[in-house]
């Protein structure tokens, strides 16, 4: 859940914009239809600045409070844009007694950064998740949805080259 | 007509591992040998066994090859698929015998095994809803359509015995009988896929290995509590069960298994599917009603119970995936047949994921009543590099740990309650000796608290003040009296939470304090942590008889807190280390050890 401050200025695009209102006139009529939005138009603009938000509360008559109280809800959403690439380390239990903890305090150390932030080149976001599903191979990083499997500290310098 | 089929998975796990290229691979292979009349290649649901990911199985001899990479397929083209001869160097260890290849079925991993929720999991391609049918799918729904009313459902549930597999272990015929008594213009069928325990992933395999299994079992809910329209609640982290169901609703859609009019009759039923956004909290079935409502998912009061008042406030029956995975084979089998597996009051199989510190990793069904020796000895394997079992964790957050004096409990929802823990998804987290207990309470905690919805001030503050104490033991700075305020607090916060995340979240606590309280007691009393995990309790010593003054460990020590000269033995100033264990990793000699 991160409600932090946007630091970057907005830059949607008109394309982008004309996409977003497509997606809502879809979905306007259905039950519950708020969700599902969002997380298009977290596809869309790759975050959910407040102007996006406002955008969706024109156009649903939702109220922007109800909209910012399910984007700051969801661990999925994010307020904040992401890295070109981003990292996420399972701390699933399966992955944790396997020592995920240690792999995500040296990629901390590494990137210089604590978990939710990007680097300020807006190169690597790095973020905790829970269990992917892959505990057959713990402990598990994730680049941009490539899976990276029984991973040791000594792996992160090599894997982390491969984005520089 | 093939001649030989070749099945790969194309499961989470082994997809990690890469059997996407092994596939790419095998077909361009295939191809170039002109065997793409003959060699049929599926790619399958989940086996099971994902620590030997990816895996290929040639039908018809059944040969299970393990961790295959692409450099070998060509070799097995050529050798086994061409000229028929078994590459025995590359199968599953424990297939080859000296009498021969033997059956997967026969191996350790698998011979206690009973799949019926796995049923078809890794045997079918999961995007081809004739393999499904091919099995015998939708059978169960043609009878409950043209020859069972839907009292007869329910009454086959309630005989069969079968309990929720989300944790709880609620009677589904109980639930479904409740939803259909009462009147009302619409009804909702959800399915729970919000699979939220770290570590639990058979729900994900069913979605991707079987899927067609749950949209039948949702259409025979339909029917017998007379709704029209489902809901999976799918976690948008899983995007190819995702990908799968959508294309399992559209076949099922033109075959005319979902829609108007099913099989003929007056039924209509269609299933639409709801993403997840990663909120734990969301696996409570109040919360995951009002978040496919659209709203912040959080917990309401109970009653009214869902079955009265659910999704839209109209009567809603919400299962677990694996709960759905079984109805369709009760159906047809019959209620006896699933009552005569299991033990007097948990009947059936469950499925658990085996993971942490145990050699066969993966997906398992056994019946209800196998012991967890059976289970971490026999079919996990045991535990790797020889170390000794400490304790099983099962339940997730929610759940307990389990010592090694209860290592012959037959599982069942029961006796797990009675020891501390529950069944939950059936998440297995074997741990050794070198986890210790109060760092594992301690990350279950700090799980809940960034997973607590705030609703509730005893499950919001309650969980952190929790939280807090057992950062404050790990940091050698607790004290006696904290352990039984702590126990003090577990109490409360399970007598006065709003739903099952609060009610439960003191599980890990007061399991680890009933079993391991002698760690505890090394915490507070002694500053020691005996697994040596928590870092401000554990110095880094040189063994001066082993170190041979390489000078490597001071190189390499970040707050140069390591002294000596040359070809001495060196020392470490305790006073300027940060406990990183760099020097530990980087020792050539093991003289470097942590107490």
């Amino acid at each position: 859940m991160s409600a932090k401050k946007q630091t970057v200025p907005f830059q949607g695009t008109k394309e982008q914009e004309a996409d977003l209102l497509k997606v809502i006139a879809e979905h306007k009529d259905e039950k519950g239809s708020l969700m599902p939005i969002l997380q298009k138009a977290q596809d869309i603009y790759g975050y959910l600045p407040i102007e996006v938000q406002t955008i969706i509360s024109n156009e649903t008559g939702l109220p922007l409070e109800k909209i910012y109280g399910v984007a700051t809800f969801y661990s999925q959403f994010s307020l904040s844009p992401k890295g070109k690439y981003q990292i996420s380390v399972c701390l699933g239990t399966a992955c944790y007694v396997k020592g995920s903890g240690d792999i995500y305090n040296k990629l901390m150390e590494k990137l210089g950064i604590v978990g939710g932030e990007c680097t300020p080149d807006g190169r690597f976001s790095l973020d905790a998740c829970r269990c992917v599903g892959a505990c057959g191979l713990a402990p598990v990083m994730m680049i941009n949805g490539e899976v990276y499997g029984r991973l040791t500290v000594d792996d992160i310098d090599d894997i982390l080259a491969k984005y520089e | 007509m093939y001649r030989s089929h070749v099945l790969v998975c194309g499961g989470t796990g082994c997809t990690s591992s890469g059997s996407e290229k092994i596939i790419t691979t095998l077909e361009e292979e295939i191809k170039n040998k002109g065997l793409e009349n003959e060699v049929a290649v599926v790619k399958t649901g989940c086996h099971g066994l994902c620590a030997l990911g990816p895996i290929m199985i040639v039908y018809p001899e059944a040969a299970f090859y393990a961790m295959v990479k692409a450099e070998d397929i060509p070799e097995i083209v050529e050798e086994h698929l061409l000229k028929g001869r078994v590459v025995t160097r590359l199968l599953y260890d424990e297939t080859v015998t000296d009498h021969g290849v033997t059956a997967l079925n026969d191996t350790d991993f698998y011979k206690k095994q009973h799949r019926i929720a796995l049923r078809n999991c890794g045997v079918i391609n999961p995007e081809n809803i004739d393999e499904y049918i091919g099995t015998g799918g939708y059978e169960a729904l043609g009878k409950v359509l043209t020859e069972m009313t839907p009292d007869d459902v329910i009454n086959v549930l309630l005989d069969s015995g079968l309990r929720g597999r989300g944790g709880a272990g609620f009677p589904t015929g109980r639930k479904w009988a409740l939803a259909k008594a009462n009147d009302a213009d619409q009804k909702y069928v959800c399915c729970n896929a919000d699979e939220g325990d770290p570590g639990a992933f058979m729900d994900r395999s069913v979605l991707e290995g079987d899927p067609h299994v749950v949209l039948e079992a949702m259409a025979i809910a339909g029917y017998t509590i007379g709704a029209t329209q489902g809901y999976i609640y799918v976690r948008a982290e899983y995007p190819i069960a995702v990908e799968r169901l959508n294309i399992a609703i559209n076949q099922a859609r033109e075959y005319g298994l979902l829609g108007k009019n099913i099989f003929g009759t007056d039924f209509c039923f269609d299933i639409d599917l709801r993403l997840g956004a990663g909120a734990f909290v969301c696996g409570e079935e109040t919360a995951l009603m009002v978040s496919i409502e659209g709203n912040r998912g959080e917990p309401r009061c109970r009653p009214p119970f869902p079955a009265l008042k659910g999704l839209f406030a109209k009567p809603t029956i919400l299962n677990n995936v694996e709960t759905y995975a079984n109805i369709p084979q009760i159906i047809l089998h019959g209620p006896e047949w699933f009552a005569s597996m299991g033990t007097e009051k948990s009947k059936g199989t469950k499925v658990f994921a085996l993971g942490g510190k145990i050699n066969n990793t993966g997906l398992v069904e056994i019946p209800m009543g196998t012991t967890l020796r059976e289970v971490v000895e026999e079919i996990g394997g045991g535990i790797p590099g020889g170390k000794k079992f400490k304790a099983a964790q099962t339940g997730g957050p929610s759940g307990g740990c389990i010592p090694a004096e209860h290592f012959d409990i037959p599982i069942d929802y029961d006796n797990l309650i009675s020891i501390g823990s529950m069944m939950g998804s059936g998440g297995l987290i074997v741990m050794d000796e070198d986890n210790c207990m109060v760092d594992i309470a301690k990350f279950f905690l700090e799980f809940t608290v960034d997973e607590s919805c705030g609703k509730c001030t005893p499950c919001r503050i309650g969980t952190k003040r929790l939280y807090e104490m057992l950062d404050k033991i790990t940091k050698g700075q607790g004290t006696l009296e904290d352990l039984d305020k702590m126990e003090e607090l577990c109490y409360y916060i399970k007598e006065n939470a709003l739903c099952g995340l609060g009610q439960t979240a003191p599980n890990p606590v007061l399991s680890t304090l009933r079993y391991f309280r002698d760690e505890y007691i090394a915490h507070v009393v002694d500053k020691k942590c005996p697994a040596g995990v928590c870092k401000a309790l554990l110095s880094y010593k040189i063994d001066a008889d082993k170190c041979k003054g390489c000078t490597l460990c001071a190189r390499t020590c970040p707050n140069n807190a390591i002294i000596g000269v040359v070809k001495e033995p060196h020392a470490i100033d305790q006073s300027k280390c940060v406990k990183c264990g760099a020097c530990m990793e980087k020792c050539r000699f093991g003289a470097i050890y942590k107490e």
